[in-house]
C-alpha cells in the first residue's frame, strides 16, 4: 500500500484497531468493530468518521459566484456566509462530473468539497471551464475532515468548542475553536441521515490526532464508535442517499438520478444546462429508484439485472445491501420510467434466481 | 487469530475436519471471517447434493460482498448447518465450532492428505 496516501489520523486508527483499505487513493478504514456495530452506534448513539480522503476546491475572488453558477447545477445566489448547499457538476452532454457539497464562507468565497476519487479530475474540468476567471485552488491537502453523526452527537461536541451547537441547523455551519484550535468549521451537514457535524480542520493550524482523540474522550460516556467506509456506505444506503461511482456516474444525468430537485435551470447560464433542458422536453426514459426485498437472505448488489413481472429486464442495480436497522435487502437502481412508482413489484436476479423486490421512495427505515 | 492443529486447512481459506469415520466438517477459517467481516447470510447446498473437489458449493454473504464456498475434496453431502439460517453471524464468532458449513461423506479419503497442516495454512495469509 505504498503509493496510497494517508490522512492525519491514521495513527488514530492502527491505535483503534482499524482494517484499512484502498479507497480513493487513500489508505482508509473500512471497518473497526464491525459495520453491524458501527452502524448501530450512529442510529443509536454517535459515530466518528475520518473522511479526509474528500477534496475541497476553493473558489474565489470578485467573480467566484459566476463561476460556482457556472460550474454547478444548483443556484448558487440563493447562498449566504453560514449556509452550504448540495449540487453537482455536469459535462456538456449532462453527464455528472461529480456531486458536491458546496459552502459559501465569505462572499467572494466558496468551498467546493468533493469526492475523493474524482478530486484530481473535477479540478481540472473546473480550471477548464472557468470562463469567468476566478481563482480555483485545490486546497484538499491543508484540510482534514471528520464527521460525526448519531442523536449524541451535540452533547459530545459541545464539551469541546465555544459555539452553540443547537443553533446550527441542518446545511449550516459556524466558524469557531473547537478542541482548543481556531477557525474550525462546524457544519451541520453529513451522509447518514441523523443529526450530525462535519468539522474541517485546517491541519496548518490544529493538531489533527489532537482533535481525534479529544472527541474519542468526550464521547467516552456516550457510546461514540469510530466508524469505517463500510458503515459508512450502510448509513447512506438505508437513507437512499446517491454514491458517486455506483448510483450517479459521466453515464447518467441528474434528470434520471432524482437530481431535478438541486438541477436550477432556470438560474442561468450553467455547463451542461441546454443538454437537461433537452431531457426535460423529451422527457427522461428511465429512472433511479429505490426497492426493498421481503427477506434479509434477498441482497441486492451492483451490476444485478432487474426485471419487469412479466420477466423483462428492465434495468440494473447499483448499490445494495442488507438493512442492518430493519432487516430487509436494500437497493438502488435504473429502471424503465414505467416501472418506477412506488409500490411496483420488480424482479432481481440474484445468482440465477429472481426474487421479488418492490419499489419504494427512501428512506428504507423508520425516522424518529 | 486461531488455527486448530487438528484441522485441514485450504488456500480458498476453507477449513476440514476429519470425522474418521469417512465423513467431513467443512467451514471457513478464522482469517476469511475476519476477512469478510459481519456475515449476514450462508447460501449452503442440500443434502444428497454431490460435488466435485473446487467446485463451488454455495455462497457467504457479508454487508458488502459476496464470496463463493469451494468444495475443498469431494463428496456427497450428509449434514448442512441448519442453525446458520437464523444465526448467520455464527461463522464470525464461532468459524470452528458453531460457524460450521456442512458435513460430506468423503468420496476419496486420499484427498485429506493433499490439504494443507495448520502451520502451512498460516505461511500463505
Amino acid at each position: 500500500m505504498s503509493d496510497l496516501k494517508q490522512t492525519p489520523f491514521f495513527n488514530c486508527h492502527h491505535a483503534a484497531g482499524a482494517k484499512l483499505i484502498d479507497f480513493g487513493g487513500f489508505e482508509m478504514p473500512v471497518q473497526y468493530a464491525g459495520i453491524r456495530k458501527e452502524h448501530a452506534a450512529v442510529r443509536e448513539a454517535a459515530g466518528l468518521f475520518d473522511v479526509s480522503h474528500m477534496g475541497e476546491i476553493m473558489i474565489t475572488g470578485p467573480n467566484a459566484l459566476d463561476a460556482v453558477q457556472y460550474l454547478t447545477v444548483n443556484d448558487a445566489s440563493k447562498l449566504v456566509p453560514g449556509k452550504a448547499q448540495y449540487s453537482a457538476m455536469c459535462y456538456e452532454n449532462g453527464g455528472i462530473v461529480d456531486d458536491l457539497l458546496v459552502y459559501m464562507l465569505a462572499p467572494e468565497k466558496y468551498m467546493l468539497v468533493v469526492n475523493a476519487s474524482n478530486k484530481d479530475k473535477d479540478y481540472d474540468w473546473m480550471i477548464q471551464n472557468n470562463p469567468h476567471k476566478a481563482e480555483i485552488t485545490d486546497f484538499s491537502d491543508d484540510m482534514c475532515l471528520l464527521a460525526v453523526q448519531g442523536p449524541k452527537t451535540d452533547d459530545i461536541l459541545a464539551k469541546l468548542t465555544d459555539r452553540d451547537l443547537s443553533a446550527i441547523r441542518f446545511y449550516t455551519f459556524e466558524t469557531g475553536t473547537f478542541a482548543g484550535f481556531g477557525n474550525v468549521i462546524l457544519s451541520a451537514t453529513g451522509y447518514t441521515g441523523e443529526r450530525g457535524f462535519e468539522l474541517y480542520i485546517n491541519k496548518n493550524e490544529a493538531d489533527p490526532e489532537t482533535v481525534w482523540n479529544r472527541i474519542m474522550e468526550a464521547g467516552a460516556d456516550h457510546g461514540l464508535q469510530p466508524c469505517g467506509l463500510g458503515a459508512r456506505d450502510t448509513l447512506r444506503l438505508e437513507m437512499g442517499y446517491a454514491l458517486y461511482g455506483n448510483d450517479i456516474t459521466t453515464e447518467t444525468h441528474p434528470l434520471e438520478a432524482g437530481l431535478g430537485w438541486i438541477t436550477k435551470v432556470d438560474k442561468g447560464e450553467f455547463c451542461g444546462r441546454e443538454k437537461i433542458m433537452e431531457i426535460k422536453e423529451a422527457g427522461i426514459s428511465r429512472k433511479l429508484v429505490g426497492f426493498v426485498t421481503g427477506s434479509p437472505r434477498d441482497i441486492p448488489r451492483k451490476d444485478y439485472a432487474l426485471f419487469s413481472e412479466s420477466g423483462d429486464e428492465i434495468g440494473f442495480v447499483t448499490s445494495g445491501s442488507q438493512s442492518i436497522t430493519e432487516s430487509k435487502g436494500i437497493g438502488m437502481g435504473y429502471v424503465k420510467k414505467e416501472f418506477s412508482s412506488p409500490e411496483t413489484v420488480i424482479h432481481i436476479e440474484i445468482r440465477g434466481k429472481k426474487v421479488p423486490a418492490t419499489i419504494q421512495r427512501p428512506p428504507f427505515i423508520k425516522r424518529n | 487469530m486461531n488455527f486448530p492443529s487438528e484441522l485441514k486447512y485450504t488456500k480458498e481459506h476453507e477449513w476440514v475436519r476429519d470425522n474418521g469415520d469417512g465423513t467431513a466438517t467443512v467451514g471457513i477459517t478464522d482469517f476469511a471471517q475476519g476477512e469478510l467481516g459481519d456475515i449476514v447470510f450462508v447460501e449452503l447446498p442440500d443434502e444428497g447434493d454431490s460435488f466435485e473437489k473446487d467446485e463451488v458449493f454455495g455462497n457467504i454473504e457479508a454487508v458488502k460482498t459476496v464470496s463463493e464456498l469451494f468444495m475443498p475434496i469431494a463428496g456427497e453431502v450428509s449434514e448442512v448447518n441448519e442453525n446458520l439460517a437464523d444465526n448467520p453471524e455464527a461463522v464470525n464468532d464461532s468459524p470452528y465450532e458453531d460457524g460450521w458449513l456442512v458435513k460430506i461423506k468423503v468420496s476419496d479419503t486420499s484427498e485429506l492428505e493433499s490439504l494443507m497442516s495448520a502451520d502451512a495454512y498460516q505461511e500463505i495469509i
